[in-house]
């Protein structure tokens, strides 16, 4: 028996190694000179140089500007909109509350990802087809983040409230003075979930932008692949896609712990 | 009284409704807009030929029914989701079991499961063309001992969804692994003890405690990686076009298709709406049937 769970081990350590080997395999060919990319040798020379033809061939350093404009961007005013809905539905009475909830509810049944085509065509309306306002306009309010918040605010207890209120603070001061420091690890939760995910975003960013300026490093990438069919260019389109997910899984390496905690509660509503 | 409770019921109506608005705009403009736009437009006839929208009523509806390859998509989808949920559902549970337990390289084995959930689909979609690819992908040269080095993964419409249901579990499993890691915190350890001292055998624990258990996290798992099978498309674009003789092609694809390179907005339209559908069935399977457990409020 005991064997038998020697051997269970070892057969998942062994998944693990297996989990790991697509990220090894393409940072082996992105750090691998482009003369050996389909060489079935194994040799030990290692070079920069596709990174370097990368950075220099594609304008990389504006695409992950676009990215981190547009991720926090939307994550900024998320915090607004999300901490203002999450009070409201925490510690305020009033009608129609349980119809204001089942609207919010509504996006995270329907979420955004499925809507992309009906979404275009108002993003065509408003006129802002080609911009980074157009990628972020759709997630800068999440039910997702309202309910988390709210579970937390819940919480806090209600002398705080009164407290503050003796202390001549309105409710809009509790909201931001109060509850908002005292969620700090909620919304790191929330952040770290949005974060990823407007990082990684695809298919939205793609069809609302066609220029240089306005697309996020994901579109990037993607364009840069299909320029590349030819498995000459192997090293390069390793090496560009090794640019796009860096800065993610270095975070990730750094903070696990914060990240699996946060993605935990990606599944709490 | 009266009226001084009526003036304090307005004023926490009107702070309630004040603090709402932003999120109810935007909730408003992207979601229900959109959604009834998009029921609207799908019953009419807008695409290159007739470029103002012509009412056609049902047209669009009964058009998508007689579509050979509107069937192999769903097809597709519903083979898709059967390959993937099961599959990477059972893997996560066992996945969580050993993290849980391993004491030793903790950190090695989460980050090697869990760091494909925080890769883009776009960048995960490179990464196994590299490992598909005919001769010199990682996969054919390993295959190549067995004398399979040819197979074209991509380009074989036999094979191709099973390389997307692999690329998917691989991607996926990790991240349900969190869940069901966190469920295990949940399961009381004088349970374990008492099975412990009454020498109960390993598997038994396991049938009778553990996985009972868990069975509200692995029904919410069920949920999303269901959902996931609707809505993960990005890696498509790159690897296969939904192709080879759409082999590979799934709703949300086929939805982009009609939009962006057919410009058949009319049927693109009516799509979303069979797409709504779905993934309002999956939401009410989740709030009538399968989520007692956990309450909204």
């Amino acid at each position: 028996m005991r064997y038998l769970i020697k051997l269970a081990y070892l057969c998942m350590f062994a998944v693990s190694v297996l989990w790991a080997v697509p990220l090894l395999w393409i940072i082996w060919m992105a750090i691998r000179p482009k003369s050996e990319a389909l060489s079935p040798r194994i040799t030990f020379d290692f070079t920069f140089d596709n990174f370097v033809n990368v950075w220099q061939a594609v304008p990389f350093d504006q695409y992950l500007v676009n990215t981190l404009i547009i991720v926090v961007g939307i994550f900024g005013v998320q915090l607004i909109t999300v901490t203002m809905a999450a009070y409201a539905f925490a510690r305020v009475n009033f009608i129609g509350k349980s119809v204001i909830f089942l609207i919010f509810l509504m996006q995270i049944m329907v979420p955004n990802d499925i809507l992309i085509f009906p979404n275009y065509l108002i993003i065509g309306e408003m006129g802002l087809i080609d911009t980074k306002l157009a990628i972020m306009l759709p997630f800068l309010a999440s039910s997702f983040g309202v309910f988390l918040l709210r579970q937390a605010f819940m919480g806090i207890p209600m002398d705080y409230d009164e407290a503050a209120t003796m202390e001549g603070l309105s409710r809009w001061q509790i909201i931001w003075r109060i509850y908002f420091p005292l969620g700090r690890p909620v919304y790191m939760a929330f952040g770290l979930v949005a974060v990823s995910y407007h990082w990684n975003n695809f298919l939205w960013p793609l069809i609302v932008t066609n220029s240089v300026e306005n697309r996020p490093v994901t579109v990037g990438l993607a364009i840069f692949g299909l320029s590349m069919e030819t498995g000459a260019q192997w090293s390069e389109v390793s090496a560009a896609t090794l640019i796009v997910i860096l800065p993610l899984l270095l975070a990730f390496l750094v903070f696990q712990r914060q990240f699996l905690n946060s993605f935990m509660h990606s599944g709490i509503k | 009284m009266i009226a001084l409770n009526n003036s304090r019921a307005l004023r926490n109506n009107a702070f309630a409704w004040l603090l709402l608005l932003p999120s109810l705009v935007f909730l408003g403009l992207f979601t229900f807009y959109p959604m009834y736009k998009t029921l609207l437009l799908g019953f009419y006839r807008k695409d290159i030929t007739s470029f103002t929208p012509e009412f056609i009523g049902l047209e669009n509806y009964a058009t998508m029914m007689r579509d050979a390859t509107f069937w192999k998509v769903m097809f597709n989808n519903i083979w898709f989701a059967l390959g993937t949920v099961p599959t990477s559902i059972a893997l996560a549970l066992v996945m969580a079991l050993f993290a849980n337990r391993v004491t030793k390289a903790s950190y090695w084995v989460r980050t090697a499961f869990f760091s494909p959930t925080i890769l883009p689909m776009i960048a995960v979609a490179n990464v196994w063309l590299f490992i598909y690819t005919p001769e010199y992908g990682l996969l054919s040269r390993l295959l190549k001992y067995v004398g399979k080095g040819g197979l074209n993964w991509l380009g074989d419409p036999d094979l191709v969804m099973w390389a997307m249901i692999i690329m998917i579990i691989w991607k996926e499993a990790g991240y349900f692994m969190i869940f069901y890691l966190a469920g295990l915190q949940n399961v009381p350890k004088d349970l374990y003890e008492a099975a412990d001292m009454d020498g109960v055998s390993g598997w038994t624990v396991f049938r009778k405690i553990t996985f009972p258990l868990l069975m509200p996290t692995t029904l919410f798992v069920m949920i999303v990686a269901l959902t996931n099978s609707f809505k993960w498309v990005d890696h498509l674009w790159s690897m296969t076009k939904g192709g080879p003789d759409n082999a590979s092609n799934l709703l949300l694809f086929y939805i982009y298709e009609h939009a962006f390179v057919f410009w058949d907005q009319g049927m693109a339209a009516a799509l979303t709406v069979v797409m709504i559908i779905l993934m309002l069935f999956l939401a009410a399977l989740q709030f009538f049937g399968l989520d007692r457990k956990i309450h909204y409020n």
